[in-house]
């Protein structure tokens, strides 16, 4: 309004988190782990299933916690990525009758040139302009997803119907239980790459970028390069996990993959603890088993319930799952030390 | 004495003959799969209660009161409905999480009425390989009737692309030189009416001037209707949802513009898309229909109408009656209680899905008169008539003969 | 060309839908600095309290003004109940926060009116304007409301007192502190009067797109696209933005062919996009410089 140009000290918008704090100690991994590896044997498919998509859509969290936990930069796109690498790997299956697990590093390294050339323009966007700009792109998705000039590949609006892999070597195994064994082995693999990924010196950039973009770039940084990179890498995880997914729910529609895929992702990022590695799978169990529980509290009022649930946790835990986390090991420290 | 003779024999046979259906029944073999029982039967269903779709959330609500009063009646053969229902959020990858949860979680014999193309194509297959009846979908998809390829799988409802071809033929005999404009909201819905009218007109498609699509997003579609106006049709093809529907209607009026109009069934609503568009404006819009509409006063003395609103006072109470998910949630709940009776003890899988092909000219309370609902083994389409109506006044007026319109996918 | 005309006039009157909602964005950002998701929500919810009030025999203007008071009083609750206390929460803990109560109102708003459209009346009539069929007369008594609108903004922001204090406590916080604002008060104001523009919004949007608790989903997008296209500080920016949204998404619909009807939105966007590329703080607005 004002013809002055206001000075503004801004803070950054993401809070930092040091690396180390970024992980979980060797112990609670591995406690972590082995649950993942026993309790499929002792329950239904259908909870193997359920757990399957736990880890497929921890892992999109994942991608979203290092784009934006690790250098700052802000994306309600997500859903976008996740749909280019589903129906990367549908088409791939379906049409060229390739193994699914090929179709995966192919899925991801189409997103991650998708993503990198996306964070190109969005370099010059931050804050609110670079959500705009995400949300754009994943409003814009299932519209091209449905373009005539695509259906011969995408199925248009019915969609693709993807099927799904029996276990190889002729082992005794369910094909829920093969596929979650699978992803789990893609995931440990995904989350292990990106601790070291952002224990690197180009994880200490992304980080750098993120507390103070100027300060970074005064340090010799190549800011727009890792920006970028940040764009990319995310993208191609996405992109894995929605390949995943793909296999796993044996579909893939343009109604699959709306605005709300990525809003969901954005509110599991939040509930994990943004910028914590590991809460990840804490916020994907958040945005798949809460909103069960919101219908079975009430169905006509799912979503107010939801919102409710969701208001008690971030009163109770403005930091997420971290915050549980950090208090649950210093408690554990006092406890050690007596 | 002759004659009260005959009553006495005409009274012992007919004992005898009860005698011998009970003793009958409780010596044939009853037989289970899981799911049902001597004393329940439990019914999955998915619905989009939250969501963008959460407007059809009504139908599951309705369903699930129709059941209630059915229990309250003393259920089916003395076995009482269990319907376990789940949110799906009109998205398939949860679609296909609730209904793995209903199958293998809470043991369902079938899956009821799953609503939206897009949730019934991400379970068809996993249902179809459990060989769970995929009962009574709620889309109008013509992939639905498809008996060879998918026999778990069947549909109710009139499929969209037969109800364009019915609007196709009308044309062609009522205004063979029409120009016509079709304005489709760009999803599997319109597009299936955009195929079915083109294959109805045949040759004659090229007298499709313009063929406009929109966005379920976009707040007005006003600039669409400009553009079509343009183009100067004398017919134009509504098929739309409700509000996109109601919008046209207004808007056309709006600008002055009359051409023919004719509405999908989907929007027909006399409650929720004639009365917002205005009355006034929707003179002579033209619509096709198989079930009687709440909203209109032409069946307030209809015995069919009137027992649904018993049911709706007592059993839903304040629901709005201009909505037309309670009329289709009331009837297609009746079809699965028929199909139920008709299992009698044997309630298998394969059996209901035996009996759910095998419905003979069974009329539901909300059906229009003369629309009957058939299927066979072949057939899995089992409502497959519609009648044309023209709106007047304050209510549709329903004119021609009863026409049939299957479409095979095969 | 006639074509062109009517896309164009076609194209202002949407365009007087979205510049509405963006002022409401526009309000809000200037008080909390950043976008609520919720905005659209709190504003069908609006509209629907003045048409059952209306339902129980208010007269228009009377539920209006009703509507309004209670919309600013709601914003103000909203705020003191539940962003209060995220203060010093993150900002996207914030935004999960205002995700939560999009779906806390939509869902309150289905069960209580249901999900059927209905008619909402409009105090300026429906026939053409000034003999053009293609704006009506309600379009033009909204655009007229909008500058109004933009008009009273202006004096407020620029000449009132309170109007200052709240620009500087949404720009400098902590300098505003020092200077005796009560910056937590301000922000409850700015929340305040973000529902009761949108409530204006929301009434005038209702005639047009009709009455139902999704009716404000589409209308948001197009809202915030043209608040930033035209830049978040400024209302003019804002309204202008609206306008331009508005023409361009129609010519875009009309005239690129192929995938123009398909992609109008897509392509929409990502002009904005490109707009901003170039200038990002958007067409009118300051550009921000940092202090390091």
């Amino acid at each position: 309004m004002s013809a002055v140009e206001d000075v503004v000290t801004e803070a950054p918008a993401v809070e930092a988190v040091p690396k180390r704090a970024m992980t979980l100690g060797l112990g609670t991994s591995l406690v972590v782990l082995a649950a993942l590896v026993i309790a499929p044997i002792f329950v239904k498919n259908f909870i193997i299933f359920q757990m399957t998509m736990l880890l497929i859509y921890g892992l999109a969290v994942l991608a979203l916690n290092i784009l934006t936990g690790g250098s700052g930069q802000f994306s309600l796109g997500q859903s976008a990525f996740y749909a280019v690498g589903a129906y990367t790997s549908a088409i791939l299956m379906e049409h060229a009758n390739m193994n699914y697990a090929l179709t995966l590093p192919i899925a991801g390294i189409v997103c991650f040139a998708f993503g990198y050339l996306f964070g190109k323009p969005a370099l010059r966007l931050s804050g609110v302009y670079l959500a705009l700009a995400t949300f754009a792109l994943a409003t814009a998705m299932p519209q091209l997803l449905k373009l005539g000039f695509f259906e011969h590949w995408t199925g248009g609006v019915q969609g693709l119907v993807v099927t799904k892999p029996d276990a190889p070597f002729g082992l005794k195994m369910s094909q829920d239980m093969w596929l979650y064994y699978f992803t789990l082995v893609i995931s440990i693999g995904i989350y292990i790459a990106s601790i070291n990924l952002l224990r690197s010196r180009s994880g200490r950039a992304f980080m750098a970028i993120r507390d103070n973009e100027i300060a970074a770039s005064a340090m010799g940084v190549n800011v727009a390069l890792y920006k970028t990179l940040a764009f990319g890498v995310s993208a191609g995880i996405t992109g894995v996990a929605g390949g995943l997914g793909a296999i796993a729910v044996q579909f893939v529609a343009p109604d699959g993959y709306t605005i709300l895929l990525a809003i969901s992702l954005f509110l599991g990022m939040v509930v994990g603890g943004v910028g914590w590695l590991p809460g990840s799978l804490v916020g994907s169990a958040f945005i798949i088993f809460v909103p069960n529980i919101a219908e079975g509290i009430s169905k006509g009022l799912s979503g107010a319930v939801f919102g409710v649930l969701l208001f008690l946790v971030i009163f109770l835990v403005p930091h997420g799952a971290r915050q549980v986390a950090m208090v649950a090991q210093q408690l554990l420290g006092k406890m050690i030390k007596k | 004495m002759l004659s009260r003779q005959a009553t006495r024999s005409a009274a012992f046979s007919t004992a005898l003959i009860a005698t011998l259906a009970i003793s009958g029944s409780a010596f044939a073999q009853k037989k289970y799969d899981t799911g049902a029982s001597d004393t329940e039967i439990k019914i999955g269903n998915i619905m989009p209660y939250s969501g963008p779709a959460s407007s059809y959330g009504l139908i599951g609500k309705t369903e699930e009161a129709y059941f209630k009063m059915i229990n309250d009646q003393g259920g089916i053969n003395g076995r009482k409905i269990n319907f376990i229902t789940y949110d799906d959020g009109y998205s398939p990858p949860k679609a296909v999480e609730q209904v793995r949860k209903l199958v293998e979680s809470d043991e369902v014999l079938l899956v009821f009425n799953p609503l939206g193309t897009p949730s019934n194509s991400a379970i068809q297959k996993y249902l179809n390989s459990k060989k769970i009846p995929q009962l009574f979908v709620a889309t109008g998809a013509t992939k639905w009737n498809d008996a060879k390829d998918f026999p778990w799988t069947i549909g109710w409802q009139p499929s969209y692309q037969s109800e364009a071809q019915i609007y196709a033929k009308f044309l062609m005999k009522e205004k063979p030189d029409a120009k016509i404009a079709i304005l489709y909201q760009n999803d599997d819905f319109g597009k299936d009416y955009l195929k079915g009218t083109k294959d109805g007109l045949g040759a004659k498609a090229s007298q499709i001037v313009l063929e406009e699509s929109y966005e379920v997003s976009e707040p007005t579609i006003d600039s669409h209707i400009v553009k079509i106006k343009a183009a100067n049709p004398d017919v134009l093809l509504i098929y739309t949802t409700p509000k996109f529907g109601a919008q046209t209607i207004k808007k056309t009026a709006e600008l002055n513009w009359k051409p023919l109009q004719i509405i999908t069934n989907v929007s027909a609503s006399v409650g929720s898309v004639m009365q917002p568009a205005g009355f006034e404006n929707a003179q002579g819009v033209l619509s096709a229909a198989y079930a009687k509409d709440g909203a209109d006063s032409q069946w307030d003395n209809d015995p069919g109408m009137k027992k649904w609103s018993a049911f709706l006072d007592k059993y839903m109470p304040g629901a709005n009656k201009t909505d037309g998910n309670l009329v289709y949630g009331y009837g297609v709940a009746q079809t699965l209680v028929k199909v139920l009776q008709m299992c009698g003890d044997d309630l298998t899988r394969a059996n209901v899905m035996k009996q759910a092909a095998s419905l003979k000219d069974f009329e539901p309370d909300t059906l229009l008169p003369g629309v009957k609902i058939n299927t066979s083994a072949t057939d899995f389409a089992p409502i497959s008539q519609l009648q044309m109506q023209r709106f007047k006044g304050e209510k549709w007026e329903l004119f021609g003969p009863i026409i049939s319109g299957d479409v095979n996918t095969n | 060309m006639e074509l062109f005309t009517n896309q164009v006039l076609a194209g202002i009157a949407t365009g007087a839908i979205y510049a509405c909602m963006a002022l409401a964005v526009v309000m809000i950002y200037q008080a909390i600095d950043h976008l609520n998701f919720a905005q659209g929500e709190m504003a069908m919810f609006s509209t629907f309290l003045s048409w059952q009030m209306m339902q129980w025999g208010v007269p228009y203007w009377g539920a209006f003004v009703l509507t309004l008071i209670l919309s600013f009083a709601g914003g103000i609750l909203i705020e003191r109940l539940l962003f209060k206390p995220l203060a010093k929460a993150p900002v996207l803990t914030n935004v999960a926060g205002f995700i939560a109560l999009y779906g806390i109102i939509n869902s309150f708003a289905g069960l209580i009116w249901d999900f059927t459209i209905k008619q909402y009346p409009t105090p300026f009539g429906s026939s053409p304007f000034l003999g053009s069929q293609l704006i009506s007369t309600h379009q033009a008594g909204m655009i007229g409301v909008t500058v109004l609108l933009l008009i009273l903004l202006f004096i407020f922001f620029q000449y009132t007192r309170i109007g200052l204090a709240m620009r500087a406590a949404a720009a400098l916080p902590e300098s505003a502190r020092l200077v005796g604002i009560n910056t937590s008060w301000m922000i409850a104001l700015g929340w305040g009067m973000a529902a009761a523009i949108g409530s204006i919004a929301g009434m005038l949007i209702a005639p047009v797109v009709f009455l139902e608790p999704n009716m404000m989903l589409g209308v948001l997008i197009y809202g915030f696209a043209a608040a930033v296209l035209g830049g978040l500080t400024s209302p003019l920016g804002a309204v202008i933005g609206g306008f331009l949204v508005g023409v361009f998404e129609n010519l875009a619909g009309t005239y690129i062919p192929g995938v123009g009807n398909e992609l109008k939105l897509p392509i929409a966007l990502a002009l904005i996009i490109t707009v901003l590329v170039f200038k990002p703080a958007g067409l009118f607005g300051r550009p921000i410089v940092k202090r390091v």
